[in-house]
C-alpha cells in the first residue's frame, strides 16, 4: 500500500510538480491549498506525511504546523517545510515549531523526493 | 490833586475789571477754550507774583538806601529760570506726573507720602508768609495815605488800619471766588492765573511809565540821567560781597521754595513747554522791572525832600511833580504787585493747610463714615475757604498788632530764609536717592528753629526777645545769641542766619539720611522722582475728574485688555448717563472696576489699586502701572513659554511619528525583501521542477511535455513582470519615464483597466464593478497607458483584498473645482488607519498573509500620478477601501 | 580723507546721529548757561571798592544789565532750539 502524502500549498503550478514526482515514485499524493481549513483536512484523512509551505492564505504554515504538534493525533506525523523565504530566521522559526525537515524553493525534484523517503522510512 | 474818593472808585474799578478777566477766563476754560488761555506768555506773566509789593516800592527804597543791592533780589530768579534744564524742568515733570498739589505735597510726596513732613513745610511756609501778607496790606495801606493826604506825612491810624481790613476782606472774597472754583487741588485756577497776567501787565506798565516818565520826563535824557547817578550818593559801586551772593542765592532757592512760586511755577503748569519760553522771557520781564529802579532813586534823592521815604518814591515822584495820570497807574501797579501776591500765596497756603492739616484731623474726627457719606468734597472745599479767609485774616491781624513800622525789605528778606529751608530737601530728594524722610525731617526741624531763633523772631517787629537777650543770650549763655550763634558776632544779620540755618539744615538732612534706612515706599518714591524722566512717559494731562477717570482706565486696560477695559467703561459711562467714554468716578462705579480687577489681580491689590488712583495713600499710579507691566509682561512670558513647549512637544511628537514610520517603513522593507524573494522563488520553483522534469523524467506524453512547457513559459513571463515592476518603479522614482501624451476618452480607459483587472479572475468569486458611464464622458489629454495601469492597480487591489461576500467596486467620476476626481471604492473593510499613511510607499504590504502582488503596486500608482501632474489619496469613510485619483484640469478636456 | 565706505554705508544713519548729536550738545549749552551768568554777575564781587579804580553806578549798571541781556538772548535762542520735539528719551547713558 502506499504511502499517503498531503501537499498543503497554495501555488498550483507547485502542487503540479510535486504531485508529478512523488506520484511517480509510488506516493499518494493529496494537496490542500488553504491555510484555514488545513487542520480539519488533516483531521480527516491523516496522512503519512505533509509537506507544508509556509505562505498560506488564511494562516501561515507555521501556526499548522504548531497545530499539528498540539493535537495529540496528528503530533507524530513527519513535516516537510517548504519556504520561498531562505533566511536563517525563516529555519529557525520552522524548527522551533517542529518541522522535521526543513526546504528552500526552489528546490530539487531528487532532493525533495529523497527527504520524503527520509522522513517515511519503508516499513 | 485827586481825592482819597476818587482812589477807591479807580481802585473798585480796577478790583471789577479783575473779577471780570477772573471770571471771563473761567467760562472760557469751561467751554474748553483753555489752550488760548494758556499760552508760554500767559504762563512767564504769571511768574511775576515773584515781584510782589516788596519789590515794586521796596526795590526803589532800597536802592536808594544800599545801591545796587536790589538787584540780586532779581538775579537769583533769572538764573534759575536760566537753568532751568537743571531743576525746573525736572520739578515740573515730577509736579505733573506725581500730581502735586504744593510744596508740602512735594516733599511729603517724595519721602514716603509723610504727612509729618507735610505739616511741617505747612506750618514754617504760614509762618514765613503771614508777614509777607501783611507787608502787602501795608503797602497798599501806606500808598492810599500818600494820596489820602497829599504828601507822604503821617496819617490816621485808623485809616490805615481800615484800608488794610478792607484791602483783606476783599482779597479773600477774590480768593475764594476764583480760588475754591473747582473742587480739585489739581484743577488749574484759570480765573485767577490770567487775572495776576493782567496784573503782570500793569505793574509791568506801571514802572517803566514811572521810570520814563522820571528818565525823560525830569532828568531830561539818559545821559543826564547817568549823571545824576553818578553824582548821587549812589554814585559809588558799594556792595557788600556777602550779601551780594548770599542774596543772589537767597532769592533763586526762594523762587522754587515759596509756595506761591511753586504754585504757579509746577501746579499751574499748564504745559512742560512753556517753561521754555519762560526760561529766557520771565529773566527778560525782571529785568524791566529792574532798569529803571536805580534812576528813579536817584533823581528821587536828588528831587524830594530828604525826610520822604524812599519806599514810595515810585508814587510820591510823579505826585510831586503834578503827574497825576502816571502816580495813579503807579499806584495800581503796586495794587496789583500787593493783591497778585496775596491772592496766590492764598491759594497755595490754603491748599497746604486744608490737605495736610484740616483734612486729615477731619478725617481722623469723622472716622470710617467720611469715605462712605459721600461729603468729602464739600469738607474740602469748606476747609480751602476757611484756610483761605484765615490766612489773608492772619496776614491782616500781623499787620495790626506789628503796627507796620519796619522797612519793608527787612520782611521779605525773612520769609526768604524760612522758606528756603525747604530746599535741601527739595534739591536733595529729587536728586538723590538716598534722601530719606528721617533726614528731611531733621533738616527741616533744625533749619526752621534755628531761623526763627536767629531771624524770625529777633527782627519781625514784635517784641520777643528782650534786649538783654539778645545782647547776651538767654540765660546769659553767651553762645546763645540769637545774632551771634556759638560766638560768631560781627556777621550781617541776614547771612548769619542764612549761614547757620541752612548749613545745619543741609547737614542734618545728609546726616539724617545717611544713618536712617528708608521705607519702601520711600525707596520707590525717591527712584520715581529722581529717574522722572526715565519713568514719566512725558507730559500728561493733569484735569482732575476726568484724569482720573483715564487714570483708571489705563490702569484697568493694563489689567483687563484694552478691549474689556474700554467696553466695562463705556457701560458705565451709559449707565451714568455721561456722554463719551469716561464715566464720572462715582463710588459704584469705582466698586464695579475694584470688582472686575479683583478678578485678575486679587482683591486686596485691586482696592488699593482703585484706592490709590481715587485718592489714596501709599504707592503712587506709576508704580502701579508698572506693576501691572510686570504682571503682563510675567503673563506673556509665561504664555510664551507655553506656547514653546507646546512647540516643542508637537515636534517631539512630529519626531515619534517620523521615528514610527521609518520603523513600519524598515520592517516593511524586511518584509517587503522576502516578499520579493518568495515572489522570485515561487515562480523560479515552477520553473526548476518541471525542467527537472522534462529533463530527467522519460515516457512523458506529447501532452504532458507541453503543458509542463508551457507552465515554464507562464512562470517566466510572471517573472519578467515582476522584474519589470520593480525597475518600472525605480526609473519612475528617478523621473527618468517619458510619457506618451495623448487624447482620449475616460470611459475607454476605464473599460481597458477593468478588463484588465479582472484577468485571471476565478469563477467564485468576481469582482462586480459599478459605474456611471453618463459621467465618464470626459475627454483627457494624458498619458493613457500609465493612467490605465494606475486604474488596474487599484481594480486588481479591490479585487485581491476585498473580503466582502460579494466584493463590489464603485467608481466614481466627479469634476472637483480644478481637477477631475475618479474615486475607487469597494465595500471590504478598507485599510486600518495606521496603515493608510504607507499603504503609498513602496515595498507596502498591509499583511504578509495575503498573497497577491509585490506590494509595488500602490508605489506605482502614486509615482505615475505623480508625474501626470495628479494625486492618488486614500478616500477614508466609505464604508470600504476608497481611493481617489485626481487629474488636472490641464489633463481632462470637458467634452462638447 | 572721510572713508568713502562710511559714506556709502548709511547717510541717513549718519543724519539721524549728528541731529541727536546736536540736541545733547544744545542741552549742554543750556545747563551751562546759569553756570557763565552766575560768574558773570559774581565779577561785581571783584571790583575795588573805593578809589579812582573803582567803577561808577553807571558803569555797573550797564555791566549788570548787559549780562542780562545777553544771557536772555542765549537763553531765547537755546530754547527755541530746544524745543524741536523732544526724541523719545532713551534711557540715559552714565555720559549725561
Amino acid at each position: 500500500m502506499s504511502k499517503r502524502l498531503l501537499l498543503i500549498e497554495d501555488e498550483p503550478n507547485i502542487i503540479e510538480a510535486i504531485s508529478f514526482i512523488l506520484s511517480r515514485d509510488g506516493w499518494h499524493v493529496a494537496s490542500h491549498s488553504s491555510g484555514t481549513t488545513a487542520m480539519e483536512r488533516l483531521r480527516a484523512e491523516p496522512p503519512d506525511v505533509v509537506i507544508l509551505d509556509v505562505m498560506l492564505p488564511g494562516r501561515s504554515g507555521y501556526e499548522v504546523l504548531r497545530d499539528i504538534r498540539d493535537d495529540p493525533s496528528l503530533a507524530k506525523i513527519p513535516v516537510l517545510m517548504l519556504t520561498a523565504r531562505g533566511q536563517t530566521k525563516d529555519r529557525e522559526l520552522a524548527e522551533r515549531a517542529g518541522a522535521n525537515l526543513f526546504m528552500t524553493k526552489p528546490f530539487s525534484n531528487t532532493e525533495v523526493l529523497e527527504a520524503v523517503r527520509a522522513l517515511v522510512p519503508a516499513t | 490833586m485827586i481825592s482819597f474818593n476818587g482812589l477807591v472808585v479807580i481802585c473798585l474799578a480796577y478790583v471789577a475789571m479783575l473779577f471780570a478777566v477772573a471770571f471771563t477766563a473761567d467760562r472760557f476754560a469751561r467751554k474748553g477754550h483753555s489752550r488760548w488761555l494758556r499760552s508760554p506768555i500767559v504762563y512767564t506773566l504769571s511768574l511775576s507774583i515773584y515781584a510782589t509789593a516788596w519789590t515794586f516800592y521796596g526795590a526803589v527804597g532800597s536802592a536808594a538806601r544800599s545801591g545796587l543791592e536790589y538787584i540780586t533780589i532779581y538775579l537769583g530768579p533769572s538764573l534759575v529760570m536760566f537753568g532751568w534744564w537743571w531743576l525746573l524742568r525736572k520739578l515740573v515733570r515730577i509736579g505733573r506726573s506725581q500730581r502735586i498739589t504744593s510744596v508740602a505735597d512735594l516733599i511729603s510726596s517724595r519721602f514716603g507720602k509723610s504727612n509729618l513732613l507735610a505739616v511741617l513745610v505747612t506750618i514754617l511756609s504760614v509762618i514765613a508768609a503771614t508777614p509777607y501778607i501783611a507787608l502787602q496790606l501795608q503797602s497798599v495801606t501806606v500808598s492810599f495815605e500818600v494820596f489820602a493826604n497829599g504828601g507822604g506825612t503821617d496819617t490816621g491810624e485808623v485809616v490805615g488800619r481800615n484800608t488794610a481790613f478792607w484791602v483783606a476782606i476783599g482779597l479773600a472774597i477774590f480768593t475764594v471766588i476764583f480760588g475754591t472754583r473747582n473742587l480739585d487741588a489739581n484743577e488749574r485756577h484759570h480765573g485767577v492765573v490770567m487775572a495776576i497776567a493782567v496784573e503782570a501787565v500793569v505793574k509791568l506798565t506801571a514802572l517803566l511809565a514811572v521810570g520814563i516818565f522820571v528818565v525823560w520826563g525830569l532828568a531830561g535824557g539818559v545821559s543826564q540821567t547817568l549823571e545824576v547817578i553818578e553824582a548821587s550818593e549812589l554814585g559809588q559801586w558799594q556792595v557788600h560781597g556777602g550779601r551780594w551772593a548770599g542774596l543772589i542765592f537767597i532769592s533763586g532757592a526762594a523762587f522754587l521754595c515759596l509756595p506761591r512760586m511753586f504754585q504757579v511755577l509746577v501746579v499751574e503748569a499748564a504745559d512742560e513747554d512753556h517753561l521754555r519760553t519762560a526760561s529766557w522771557a520771565f529773566p527778560a520781564y525782571l529785568m524791566a522791572m529792574s532798569i529803571f529802579v536805580v534812576p528813579i532813586a536817584a533823581v528821587g534823592l536828588a528831587v524830594l525832600p530828604s525826610d520822604a521815604n524812599p519806599d514810595l518814591f515810585v508814587l510820591t515822584l510823579p505826585l510831586s511833580q503834578g503827574a497825576e495820570g502816571v502816580a495813579v497807574l503807579s499806584f495800581l501797579g503796586g495794587f496789583s504787585s500787593a493783591t497778585s501776591m496775596v491772592i496766590v500765596a492764598a491759594i497755595a497756603l490754603s491748599t497746604m493747610v486744608s490737605n495736610h492739616i484740616v483734612m486729615p484731623i477731619w478725617l481722623r474726627l469723622a472716622g470710617g463714615r467720611a469715605t462712605i457719606s459721600g461729603d468729602v468734597r464739600n469738607v474740602v472745599l469748606t476747609a480751602r475757604r476757611v484756610s483761605i479767609v484765615s490766612i489773608v485774616l492772619l496776614g491782616y491781624m500781623y499787620y495790626a498788632v506789628s503796627g507796620g513800622g519796619s522797612a519793608l525789605a527787612a520782611i521779605g528778606l525773612i520769609s526768604f530764609v524760612g522758606v528756603v529751608q525747604v530746599l535741601p530737601s527739595m534739591i536733595g530728594g529729587i536728586f538723590w536717592r538716598g534722601a530719606t524722610r528721617t533726614g528731611a525731617v531733621a533738616g527741616l526741624v533744625i533749619g526752621s528753629v534755628i531761623w526763627l531763633y536767629t531771624f524770625f523772631l529777633p527782627s519781625i517787629g514784635i517784641e520777643v526777645f528782650s534786649e538783654r537777650t539778645l545782647a547776651e543770650g538767654p540765660w546769659g549763655l553767651g553762645w546763645l545769641r540769637p545774632q551771634a550763634l556759638f560766638g560768631i558776632a560781627g556777621l550781617d544779620p541776614f547771612l548769619h542766619a542764612l549761614l547757620w540755618s541752612l548749613a545745619l539744615n543741609a547737614l542734618a538732612f545728609f546726616g539724617g539720611s545717611v544713618l536712617s534706612f528708608p521705607t519702601p515706599v520711600e525707596r520707590l518714591q525717591g527712584a520715581q522722582f529722581v529717574n522722572i524722566f526715565q519713568h514719566s512717559g512725558g507730559p500728561r494731562s493733569w484735569s482732575s475728574g476726568v484724569a482720573q477717570t483715564e487714570d483708571l482706565l489705563i490702569m484697568a486696560q493694563r489689567i483687563l485688555g484694552p478691549g474689556e477695559a474700554i467696553a466695562l467703561f463705556r457701560r458705565e459711562a451709559e449707565r451714568q448717563g455721561v456722554r463719551g467714554d469716561l464715566p464720572e468716578p462715582r463710588p459704584d462705579f469705582l466698586e464695579t472696576l475694584e470688582r472686575e480687577l479683583a478678578g485678575s489681580v486679587g482683591a486686596a491689590t485691586a482696592h488699593a489699586m482703585v484706592g490709590q488712583i481715587v485718592g489714596g495713600t501709599s504707592v503712587s499710579v506709576q508704580d502701579l502701572i508698572a506693576v501691572a507691566d510686570e504682571s503682563a509682561q510675567l503673563m506673556e512670558y509665561s504664555a510664551r513659554l507655553e506656547a514653546q513647549s507646546a512647540e516643542l512637544s508637537s515636534t517631539a511628537r512630529q519626531l515619534r511619528e517620523a521615528n514610527d514610520k521609518l520603523t513600519r517603513l524598515s520592517v516593511q522593507k524586511d518584509a517587503f525583501l522576502s516578499q520579493i524573494s518568495h515572489e522570485l522563488r515561487t515562480p523560479m520553483s515552477s520553473i526548476r521542477a518541471f525542467s527537472e522534469i522534462l529533463r530527467d523524467s522519460g515516457g512523458l506524453s506529447a501532452e504532458e511535455q507541453s503543458k509542463f512547457a508551457s507552465i515554464i513559459h507562464d512562470e517566466t513571463i510572471r517573472l519578467t513582470r515582476l522584474l519589470d515592476d520593480i525597475l518600472d518603479l525605480s526609473v519612475m522614482e528617478n523621473g527618468r519615464v517619458s510619457l506618451n501624451m495623448r487624447e482620449g476618452r475616460l470611459c475607454d480607459v476605464l473599460d481597458r483597466a477593468v478588463a484588465a483587472g479582472s484577468v485571471g479572475e476565478s469563477d467564485e468569486v468576481s469582482l462586480e464593478v459599478r459605474r456611471d458611464r453618463s459621467t465618464e464622458d470626459i475627454v483627457l489629454y494624458t498619458d493613457l497607458d500609465r493612467l490605465s495601469q494606475v486604474f488596474i492597480n487599484i481594480i486588481s487591489n479591490a479585487r485581491k483584498y476585498c473580503e466582502a461576500a460579494k466584493p463590489r467596486l464603485t467608481i466614481r467620476v466627479r469634476e472637483q473645482n480644478r481637477a477631475l476626481a475618479i474615486d475607487f471604492i469597494d465595500n471590504g473593510q478598507g485599510i486600518p488607519r495606521d496603515s493608510r499613511d504607507v499603504i503609498f510607499e513602496k515595498f507596502a504590504r498591509i499583511s504578509d498573509q495575503r498573497a497577491g502582488g509585490a506590494g509595488l503596486g500602490l508605489a506605482i500608482c502614486r509615482q505615475v500620478m505623480e508625474r501626470l501632474g495628479g494625486t492618488i489619496t486614500y478616500l477614508p469613510g466609505q464604508g470600504g477601501a476608497g481611493f481617489r485619483v485626481l487629474l488636472p484640469r490641464k489633463a481632462a478636456l470637458a467634452a462638447e | 580723507m572721510s572713508e568713502p565706505r562710511e559714506t556709502h554705508s548709511g547717510p541717513p544713519v549718519y543724519f539721524l546721529e549728528r541731529q541727536t548729536y546736536r540736541r545733547r550738545r544744545l542741552e549742554d549749552a543750556a545747563r551751562l548757561l546759569p553756570v557763565i551768568g552766575a560768574f558773570a554777575w559774581l565779577v561785581p564781587l571783584l571790583w575795588p571798592r573805593q578809589g579812582p579804580e573803582a567803577p561808577g553806578m553807571g558803569n555797573a549798571l550797564i555791566y549788570i544789565f548787559g549780562v542780562w541781556i545777553v544771557l536772555a538772548l542765549i537763553g531765547a535762542i537755546l530754547s527755541q532750539r530746544l524745543g524741536r520735539r523732544e526724541p523719545p528719551e532713551p534711557v540715559r547713558s552714565a555720559e549725561e
